[in-house]
């Protein structure tokens, strides 16, 4: 078992090692993530639909889209003086974001960290690029311990499970990928959408 | 009798008790399941119960998705109650949403506004002068792989494989490794029930049948997160009942890894 502990601020930071992981290997993430599920997923494909300018419009929108890894996750969290605090945020399952594959396909080296596994139609866009780690589903008071600050939140009026936080995490993990850019997969199966 | 402020005040802690910390069941059959693994999925299960550590250490939920909070309440018949059972529930389940915190799950089906957390509640009339509760927060990623189905009479043999083959279509979906609980009989909706209150029992007490059901599952490989290994379920509890002669229900209710449940007595 490789175990990989990637820094970086940027997914251009470690575009290169992204590209060299396997499935099976284990990974530990410091940096920035951001969170986004259905509801966010489904706004982003809203706001792209008829127009040519999708990476410019990302960047209007949430520019850590195309910057950070994306965190299929609902954090549970609790406002105090000091501002927002994570409580538990484990990964959701990614399957339901297959739908909203397009969205890959304008971020240059995406990594997706998630749980269950993704479509064909995601691999395509993973391969030569990107990857698709696995953090275990349901260990949201491990998940928070990684988690040191929610630096920005956009959304809030979708509310608390399904608002966009970007996140500064150290050590997080462990993430074993899932699904390689070289079209490897460690699920067995396709993960159709539900 | 029972007042209403002590069946709202042991709901709450009741919550908080299932939301952070696992039964004794599920913990031994987890380490059990880390024993028989190796490679990454022996480190999945090791993060799981790191993770219920730390959760039953801080007092904090085990998973983010703290559920839809499922409230079974069995009735004595000579308990004296003067309040609204539906109403008291709503109201703990609204304080727990504060204090433990739970993240607010509940939506209009249709226009999806958030409701907060508003509980199911299932009540059944007992023996006895007691209120016996049980809360199973029940989160959505082991609901939507969940099945029924109206088989036929002739489907007997069948059955298993049903199963089998809800588990292997939901993969990595639910949180392997699960909990299966299958309902057979009953009628549509009676069968849904029954196979959820299975859920409810110690886990490690299997008969013949339920661990034929479960060698034949972790013989699929999904593993800890669908990501391959020796353990898929942890347990296949089935409650069976008398159906009609034409029908055969059957539903499949399955829970995740953390299968979070906590009982206690009121009066």
């Amino acid at each position: 078992m490789r175990v990989f502990r990637l820094e970086f601020e940027k997914l251009d930071d470690i575009s290169d090692t992204v590209r060299e992981l396997e499935a099976g290997d284990v990974v530990y993430l410091t940096g920035r993530i951001v969170t986004a599920r259905d509801r966010a997923h489904m706004r982003i494909v809203e706001a792209l639909k008829n127009s040519q300018e999708k990476d410019q419009i990302l960047k209007d929108l949430i520019p850590e889209i195309l910057s950070c890894p994306i965190y299929h996750c609902g954090p549970l969290v609790k406002k105090d003086e000091e501002g927002l605090k994570v409580i538990s945020a484990g990964p959701t399952t990614s399957a339901r974001m297959n739908r909203y594959a397009e969205i890959l396909q304008i971020i240059p080296n995406p990594v997706i960290i998630g749980k269950g596994g993704m479509s064909e139609e995601v691999m395509k866009y993973l391969s030569g690029r990107g990857a698709y780690l696995a953090f275990p589903g349901g260990a949201g008071a491990l998940a928070a311990e990684k988690i040191e600050k929610v630096e920005k939140v956009y959304w809030e009026d979708l509310g608390m499970a399904e608002a966009v936080y970007v996140l500064r995490v150290r050590d997080f993990g462990p993430c074993v990928v899932g699904m390689d850019s070289k079209g490897r997969s460690l699920y067995n199966f396709s993960v159709g959408a539900q | 009798m029972v007042s209403r402020n002590e069946f709202v005040e042991t709901l709450v802690s009741l919550i908080k008790k299932a939301e952070t910390e696992l039964g004794d069941d599920v913990i031994q059959l987890l380490r059990e399941a880390e024993r028989r693994e190796d490679g990454h999925a022996k480190m999945i299960i090791q993060s799981l119960l790191r993770n219920a550590e730390i959760a039953k250490e801080k007092r904090v939920p085990l998973c983010q998705d703290t559920g839809i909070p499922v409230i079974f309440v069995d009735i004595g018949r000579d308990a004296e109650l003067n309040f609204d059972i539906y109403d008291a529930s709503r109201e703990a389940v609204k304080i727990a949403t504060e204090v433990v915190p739970l993240r607010p799950n509940s939506v209009h089906p249709l226009t999806r506004e958030n409701a907060g957390n508003i509980p199911v509640v299932h009540c059944r009339i007992v023996e006895g002068d007691e209120l016996r509760l049980a809360v199973m927060p029940k989160g959505a990623g082991s609901e939507n792989v969940s099945k029924q189905m109206m088989l036929l009479p002739g489907d007997s043999d069948r059955i298993k494989d049903f199963v089998v083959q809800v588990v292997k279509e939901a993969g990595g979906k639910p949180c392997p490794p699960v909990f299966v609980g299958v309902g057979i009989g009953g009628t549509f909706d009676e069968s849904a029930l029954i196979a959820k209150r299975a859920l409810l029992r110690d886990a490690r007490k299997m008969n013949e049948f339920e661990l034929e059901i479960l060698r034949e599952i972790n013989s699929l490989g999904i593993g800890p997160m669908g990501l391959g290994g020796k353990t898929t379920a942890l347990s296949v509890l089935v409650e069976v009942e008398c159906c009609h002669t034409a029908s055969l229900p059957l539903a499949v209710n399955i829970q995740c890894w953390a299968n979070r449940k906590a009982f206690a007595v009121v009066g």
